[in-house]
């Protein structure tokens, strides 16, 4: 099973909500952090490092003896990464978006494809918790490649339980992680901002056509609007967590909040709600 | 506006461009961004969050024009043409193809990036290139100044691309109409939106809170920060959740050669303020609105 925790908004609780949900599962679990730009989820599940390795994106290399300007790479690439200048191609790898196109067109064979850096993956494990992490280097601009070399490590796991924390917002990076999964968790603030961007996030994942719930996090901080729409549009809220100054603060220093018998109970509770919702589409879909 | 400030803005010889920025998401960058234009009255307002914009749930624009954004292109497949060789399939790196039960392809919009490969390779000529519908751009009226403000489209693509948009457009509105700051409601993170929303401006202000996520993500968006050389200034926001950790990001961003510039206490209000569409200060009254005047001072006398 693959369930991803996502959000429209940052800062709502989907790093909290992640690592709270693979603690209290009882059975050994993947956590894959594919917030790429700020990984967080390694700040509190730590772990041992098992493996850590350069993740790349081809980009093509010109070999100048057989290339003879004709200029058909820099005129197939959509996203300008090519100049043809002085009857050479010059290659703009921060632009490449690693498509082929100019390899494949190219009709002297002039450009190899070859590997280059744009960020890290790297693999913690604790106990029955195994993390892959993908990190973007600082002045990379594309996140989704490192995002499915990440989701690539979890197709040989053997954990039969998958928990994907997503990035925020509702582009690229987002559609991606949660892409293949069976259930999307989206978490949201019971405020203006919330609200708004809850509605991005709903909208986004009805487009991929996934089932999901709502977790309200900070319940209590601000009015019942997330509440009321949730009501309206028949969609389930799944969880809510109590606003509490105490438990941010024990979170914001790396603390175990579920030291707390209360919250140890909130997320066994939710893992039953997700794996009930998850086999009854099941049972549609049969 | 206090004098320090006016005084400091008269001497101003030119337009600038303030980006807020803070790596982590949710620690206030739009919060603080409505203060400031509360405060600072003479500007230009961009969102640049264009995946979840909210600047305009407490600046209540009035739209004057909206634009609609294509970028790029997208690959459509023309069934009847298909003959199914599946040489498309093969050859996209975005696993965007999908073999149908009669055989065709189609292919998933959400997977497409545009890079025309497939258009270019069939044989059949059955797939065909047309420009990408990614959302909309707005220009406003607000009771702080003119807004640029965008949406994209629920799992839309190119936000980098639509921030340069907005961002140009906030530009020509303030050499158009004479205001001296443009101040830009980044997004979090530190990738392509973030590059595009910092390329060419000219000063950061990065809200972080005092977490070991708000620590951590505050080093890698003020890493790239400092890689555009232009002034980089540091707040905390909830400084009071953890005394101490608020007090290592004041020493780190000293040691970095950036300007620390202030701290907000943790303030319920705040979110009520969000609640009733208003700016922080203009909502609260007493420290939290002290601070963060401060805050504002302190990035025009330094800058």
């Amino acid at each position: 099973m693959r369930v991803a925790v996502a959000s429209g908004k940052g800062g709502t609780g989907k790093t909290f909500v992640t690592v709270n949900l693979a603690r209290t599962y009882n059975n050994p679990i993947l956590v894959l952090d594919c917030d790429v730009e700020e990984p967080n989820t390694n700040l509190f599940l730590k772990g041992d490092l098992i493996n850590e390795r350069p993740s790349t994106i081809l980009v093509p290399q010109v070999d100048e003896s057989p290339c003879d300007g004709c200029r058909i790479c820099a005129e197939v690439c959509e996203f300008n990464a090519i100049a043809v200048i002085a009857g050479k191609p010059l290659i703009f790898e921060d632009l490449c978006h690693s498509c082929g196109a100019c390899a494949t067109f190219c009709p002297q064979d002039a450009l190899q494809e070859v590997e280059h850096v744009i960020g890290t993956v790297i693999e913690r494990k604790s106990d029955s918790i195994r993390l892959i992490e993908g990190q973007i280097h600082v002045g990379k601009a594309l996140a989704v490649p490192i995002i499915r070399d990440v989701k690539k490590e979890s197709e040989k796991a053997d954990e039969d339980m998958v928990l994907l924390d997503s990035p925020p917002g509702t582009s690229c990076p987002m559609v991606w992680t949660i892409g293949d999964a069976d259930f999307v968790i989206l978490v949201a603030e019971p405020t203006a901002f919330g609200l708004h961007d809850l509605q991005l996030a709903v909208e986004t994942v009805e487009e991929v056509g996934i089932p999901f719930g709502v977790v309200i996090n900070k319940d209590g901080i601000g009015d019942d609007r997330v509440e009321k729409f949730c009501t309206r549009h028949q969609i389930d809220i799944i969880a809510r967590i109590p606003y509490d100054r105490h438990i941010s603060e024990v979170y914001a220093r790396g603390g175990d909040i579920l030291e707390e018998y209360s919250y140890q109970v909130l997320f066994e509770n939710l893992w039953q709600v997700i794996q009930q919702k998850v086999e009854s589409q099941e049972v549609i879909h049969a | 506006m206090p004098d320090t400030i006016s005084k400091a803005m008269s001497n101003l010889p030119k337009l600038r461009e303030l980006v807020v920025l803070s790596g982590k998401g949710g620690t206030g960058k739009t919060t603080i961004t409505a203060s400031i234009a509360t405060l600072s009255k003479d500007l230009v307002l961009a969102d640049c969050d264009v995946d979840a914009a909210d600047l305009h749930l407490v600046t209540n624009p009035t739209v004057i024009t909206e634009t609609k954004f294509f970028s790029g292109k997208e690959a459509i497949v023309d069934a009847s043409k298909c003959s199914g060789c599946g040489l498309c399939e093969a050859a996209c790196r975005f696993d965007a193809f999908q073999a149908q039960i009669d055989g065709t392809y189609s292919i998933s919009p959400i997977h497409c990036e545009g890079c025309g490969l497939c258009v270019r390779l069939c044989p059949e000529n059955a797939i065909h290139f047309e420009p990408r519908d990614c959302g909309k751009w707005m220009v406003s009226n607000t009771r702080f100044g003119p807004m640029v403000h965008a949406q994209l489209h629920a799992a839309g693509e190119n936000s980098g691309k639509l921030v340069t948009v907005v961002r140009k457009e906030a530009k020509k509105i303030a050499e158009e109409h004479g205001q001296s700051l443009i101040l830009v409601d980044g997004p979090p993170g530190i990738g392509c939106a973030v590059i595009s929303s910092v390329t060419g401006a000219d000063a950061v202000l990065l809200v972080t809170e005092p977490s070991l996520s708000g620590i951590h993500d505050l080093e890698r968006v003020t890493s790239l920060a400092s890689s555009f050389e232009i002034p980089v200034y540091v707040c905390v926001n909830k400084s009071d959740i953890d005394p101490r950790i608020t007090e290592t990001i004041r020493e780190h961003t000293i040691e970095n050669g950036h300007t620390f510039v202030g701290t907000i206490p943790f303030d319920e209000h705040m979110v009520q303020a969000q609640l009733q569409g208003l700016s922080a200060v203009e909502y609260i009254e007493g420290e939290t609105r002290d601070r963060i005047n401060q805050i504002w001072e302190n990035i025009w006398t330094t800058w």
